[in-house]
């Protein structure tokens, strides 16, 4: 494409930005003819530029898009609804003709205008009938082409649109962006006084006229390099000044001040050049909501304010489509239909407000609207309908929380879809390209009040403010956005890092806080140990007592780490990811600097842990950690949101959790059972339970279900409710009495086992106490003898005998659960403790039908296990089940690639023997 | 550089088109290496580095040159040599990849040799895969042999 089309294009599109814009303002307002003068001008040089390009068809449109305009300008022709939908039209039809244009380089010819054509002429000709400038009214009849339109239009505040427009629209085409050398403001001003020409113009003063003179355009490309250059400048810089401040009386102290000076000029110039008002962004949402006011017969005022706050371009393109999408939901569902606001005692028209402002590096825009708020209710129902979350579990939630649902995947309130949303696909989008880019959105809704969305996100991608900190031997950038607050622990202070069950946990004020030891996620060695030796000549932040983070050898030295960690000097960085707050140990905090965020190699890309490395003042380079990737190692469970996290979800947070039921039987101490295995909790009217052969049972869903005590020596009440515990498979089910239910609890699954008592599997410790775990199989089989035989059979067939499994799980109650289960499914186990052990049952040469492994292990994941065997050797068409307790859709999609043959969750055994049989089965027929 | 041979390699020309070309030579565990002199952006000494933990193991590091985060790659462990020790010093051949600057920590670094007129064989059937994919070739100089590196091979997939 030559470079007069392409030029062409991009200030043609830009032309048509503003013009979706001022046509809005012109609406509300037709006496305002700096607005329509600036519309025409407008609409004149595209056609201008048409003429002078030899674009016939596009000339055709936009003349008689002009006629219309000049008409309106000269009071021949008054300005209806219609008519601008007309005009609007028209400047959608050019901007399909630009595309073609833009993708084939050429005029299309397919397609014909005369239509639209035709009711432009017959606009503009109705003008031309009734010169006294009466309303015509023949104009509404001719246009047929747009059945939709209303006679209102959405009033939008004129003012603050102008605003918006005289901000200079100029979205920058993909690659460029406009340095606005005068203010953008001025210049619009100064154009629209332009008395537009009668002859047609070429397309040089039309390029003048559309686009300023005092602008030019660089290429991004130029104005990144232009920013490296200046950063290292800066670095430069800092080092000299460094060399100077030891010297006290230098010659170089005057100039190299100067240069200084010239320095943070020069990169604050620069960084201008990169940011544009946010207004660019909001420039078409006026046509949109006007459009949508339209389509849903509501009346909507959109209120803008603080369109001039500046963000860095990067940023600007990543919120556009963010924030068009919930100023539309906002409109769409937010508000109510004109009847329903003035039932409810509000005005008519509803106001979506859009707000801007700095807050501290940051950006905050507010979209709000005072429609009707979210539905707590329906969102609870659609919850449990979607099997987010149980019904008990949404009861027990409060409002917020409940909102915060809104923002998972697939989910929508909508009770209808309309063209515009409802679909539910959205709002899950926007969190995440909001987070994306290191911001975050929270969700503030009162029913019947309105909802507010606020958004707070880094003025620039480029330059981050961030705290470094040390462990071991390394330096680390954390974002600040995501740093909450510091907390020093030790044994001097108020705060000691806690141990629960070899996870650490903070107590900070009324909450539990899970804590990553950044040195254990990233295996930093604990020899020649600098920051955490604290002997080093290291600015310490809170001067305290110093402790050694002596190095220890041996197979425990993590854990030997960790426990000398407890009782150490160490910091907590409290940070915050969505709405998970963990805290990360480290060894020392720094200061914060800004930093410039440079990304990582391709080599690099696959830890989960950086987000990109940086160049410090002092020259040397450090990684910047991701606190989106530390945050996913730890898994987190259900949205969790503020001050409101229990302990119980605290704990799911550290490590590998699964859910425990705890209560009580026979004595005070409590047991607990897998949640997993539990079909439902039931409460039974005590005075039904019957006797039959020595055998308690009551009559449960048609049918008689076993019950049995969790001790002998357990009391059974004779009347009010009991509470039983049931277990199914298949059609068949039985009860465990038990005195009272206390909680579900999400534990890490180290069960210290003991097998003295068979109805125990071991104990294990929940919430500080020590509780037995039960193994529920004893008693399924002794209400049914034949319990786990059957449903096995039907399921297995024949062809599970002697079929050799070897079991991979690091989780001893896992791998003691498991195995008996498959044995008693006619299979033969083997079981590791880890990937190595079972490697090394390869390298010995032993074959196995299938391999069940968990994911989540040390020293290698399930993926590397997986991949290790995909990659040779005798195992290598093997199939391969993956068990893990997370099952997250990127996990699913990993543990495919890598060539897993399933992906089952732990608790699911049905499932587990289900899969195994199909995947034996194929590749028996296979064989 | 007159490119007046044929290239009978169809291989990227920026690399070894056979024989014509100037080599930087380098030295790792006492086996000389070379690198086609094009493919060379700097030649650094003793590069303070900043580890990365949790980095594939030949990934020795990152570092700083000039304003732009450059990642070290410890050609040892590439060939699967043993490390070297601790404190012995070694330099740094930056070389452009898919443009991503990378350093090539080797041993030594010796001098900027044409090798167009010496020998040049494929590699020999015995070299060790590893090896095989790396070296496009054997130079055969004056009393020793010079593998000639493929730098795209040996960052392609570390």
């Amino acid at each position: 494409m030559d470079d007069l089309l392409s030029e062409f294009l991009t200030e043609t599109n830009e032309s048509l930005e503003i013009l979706d814009t001022e046509l809005v303002v012109f609406e509300q307002d037709p006496s305002d003819l700096n607005v329509l003068g600036n519309i025409f001008r407008l609409m004149h040089t595209i056609k201008g530029t048409c003429g002078f390009l030899g674009l016939p068809r596009l000339e055709s449109v936009a003349h008689a898009g002009e006629n219309v305009l000049g008409n309106f300008r000269e009071g021949k022709v008054s300005v209806t609804p219609d008519a601008v939908t007309s005009i609007l039209n028209c400047i959608d039809r050019i901007r399909e003709l630009l595309q073609g244009l833009e993708e084939t380089g050429q005029e299309s010819d397919q397609g014909d205008d005369s239509a639209l054509v035709d009711q432009l002429n017959k606009i503009a000709g109705g003008g031309q009938i009734t010169e006294d400038n009466a309303p015509v009214s023949e104009g509404d009849e001719d246009v047929s082409a747009k059945p939709s339109n209303n006679e209102f239009g959405a009033p939008v505040s004129a003012d603050l649109l102008a605003e918006v427009a005289a901000a200079d629209a100029a979205t920058a085409e993909e690659a460029e962006v406009e340095i606005k050398v005068e203010d953008a403001v001025e210049n619009s001003t100064a154009v629209v006084t332009l008395e537009p020409k009668d002859k047609p113009v070429s397309a040089k003063s039309g390029k003048e006229a559309s686009i300023s003179n005092s602008s030019i355009r660089v290429t991004v490309d130029v104005l990144e390099n232009l920013m490296t250059l200046v950063s290292e400048l800066v670095l430069t810089r800092n080092q000299l000044l460094q060399m100077v401040r030891g010297v006290d009386e230098s010659e170089f102290s005057v100039p190299l001040q100067r240069l200084s000076h010239i320095t943070s000029d020069l990169q604050e110039g620069v960084m201008k050049t990169r940011m544009q008002p946010i207004g660019n962004a909001w420039s078409k949402l006026p046509r949109i909501v006007r459009d949508l006011a339209v389509e849903t017969e509501k009346k909507i005022d959109l209120d803008m304010s603080g369109q001039e706050t500046e963000l860095d371009r990067q940023v600007l393109e990543l919120i556009k489509d963010p924030l068009t999408h919930m100023v539309r939901n906002s409109a769409d569902h937010g508000l109510e239909q004109p009847a329903d606001r003035v039932a409810a005692g509000k005005p008519e028209t509803g106001v979506v407000s859009l707000k801007a402002y700095h807050e501290g590096g940051h950006i905050i825009i507010n979209i709000s609207d005072d429609g009707r708020g979210l539905n707590t209710d329906l969102i609870r129902e659609k919850v449990v309908d979607r099997e987010l979350a149980t019904r008990a579990e949404v009861a027990a939630m409060d409002d917020r929380e409940v909102q915060q649902f809104i923002f998972k995947a697939g989910f929508s309130t909508a009770a209808a879809v309309t063209s515009v949303s409802g679909r539910g696909v959205g709002m899950d989008v926007v969190r995440t390209n909001i987070e994306s880019i290191g911001g975050t959105v929270e969700l503030n809704s009162v029913s019947g009040k309105g909802s507010t969305f606020t958004i707070k996100i880094p003025l620039t991608l480029a330059i981050v403010s961030a705290l470094v900190v040390a462990c071991g031997n390394e330096r680390f950038a954390i974002p600040q956005i995501n740093v909450q607050e510091l907390v020093r622990s030790g044994t001097n202070s108020e705060h000691t890092i806690e141990m629960i069950n070899d996870s650490p946990v903070l107590r900070l004020r009324d909450r539990l806080l899970p804590l990553i030891s950044l040195r254990e996620l990233l295996h930093i060695s604990p020899e020649d140990d600098v920051y955490g030796g604290g002997k080093q000549n290291v600015v310490d932040l809170v001067p305290g007592p110093e402790h050694g983070g002596e190095a220890k050898d041996g197979r425990n030295a993590a854990e030997q780490e960790l426990a000398a960690a407890a009782l150490a000097e160490d910091f907590i960085v409290v940070a915050q990811v969505g709405s998970n707050t963990f805290g990360i140990i480290v060894d020392k905090v720094f200061d914060t600097e800004e930093i410039v965020v440079k990304p990582v190699a391709p080599i690099l890309r696959d830890i989960p842990f950086y987000s990109g490395n940086t160049i410090l003042g002092d020259g040397s380079v450090i990684m910047i950690l991701d606190p989106n990737g530390v945050s996913a190692s730890i898994g987190k469970g259900v949205a969790t949101k503020d001050a409101a996290i229990s302990e119980d979800q605290v704990i799911a947070d550290t490590g590998e959790s699964s859910a425990f039921l705890v209560f009580r039987a026979g004595n005070e101490q409590p047991m607990a059972v897998p949640l997993g295995l539990i079909a439902r909790l039931e409460e039974f009217d005590a005075s039904q339970i019957e006797t039959a052969d020595d055998q308690r049972v009551i009559q449960y869903r048609g049918k008689l279900m076993p019950l049995a005590t969790v001790r002998n020596t357990q009391e059974i009440k004779v009347s009010g409710n009991q509470p039983v515990i049931v277990f199914s498979d298949g059609d068949r089910s039985m009860g465990l009495i038990v005195d009272e239910i206390i909680d579900i609890v999400e534990d890490t699954l180290d069960t210290q086992l003991q097998t003295d008592t068979p109805n125990l599997l071991g104990s294990s410790v929940f919430d500080g106490k020590a509780s037995d775990v039960i193994d529920v199989s004893h008693y399924l089989t002794r209400a049914f003898s034949d319990w786990f035989e059957r449903p096995e059979k039907r399921l297995i067939g024949n062809s599970s005998v002697g079929k050799r499994i070897l079991l991979v799980d690091d989780s001893q109650f896992f791998r003691e659960l498991l195995a008996p289960f498959l044995t008693v499914g006619g299979y033969k186990v083997t079981t590791a403790v880890d990937a190595v052990e079972a490697l090394k049952l390869r390298d010995k040469g032993i074959e196995f039908d299938a391999i069940i492994s968990d994911i989540e292990m040390p020293h290698m994941s399930g993926f590397e296990f997986g991949e290790a065997i995909r990659e040779g050797g005798i195992w290598k068409d093997t199939p391969i089940l993956a068990l893990s307790s997370t099952l997250d859709d990127m996990h699913v999609k990993r543990s495919r690639e890598i060539g897993f043959n399933d992906y089952i969750a732990k608790t699911d055994r049905t499932n587990l023997l289900q899969a195994l049989t199909q995947i034996l089965n194929r590749y028996e027929d296979a064989a | 550089m007159t490119m007046t041979a044929v290239a009978t390699d169809s291989r990227d020309s920026n690399h070894l088109t056979v024989p014509k070309n100037d080599y930087l030579t380098m030295v790792v565990h006492d086996q000389m290496f070379g690198v086609p002199v094009l493919a060379v952006q700097d030649v650094l000494g003793q590069q303070s580095l900043t580890r990365v933990p949790m980095a594939p193991s030949s990934v020795a590091g990152v570092l700083n040159l000039r304003g732009h985060v450059i990642t070290a790659i410890d050609v040892r462990d590439r060939l699967k040599l043993p490390p070297r020790s601790k404190n012995s010093p070694f330099m740094s051949v930056v070389v452009d990849h898919d443009g991503e600057l990378y350093s090539l920590n080797v041993d030594s670094v010796g001098d900027v040799l044409d090798l167009s007129s010496y020998g040049f064989e494929d590699n020999p059937a015995t070299l060790a895969p590893q090896w095989r994919s790396f070296s496009r070739g054997i130079f055969w100089l004056d009393g020793q042999l010079l593998v000639a590196l493929d730098v795209s091979e040996l960052l392609g997939n570390s």
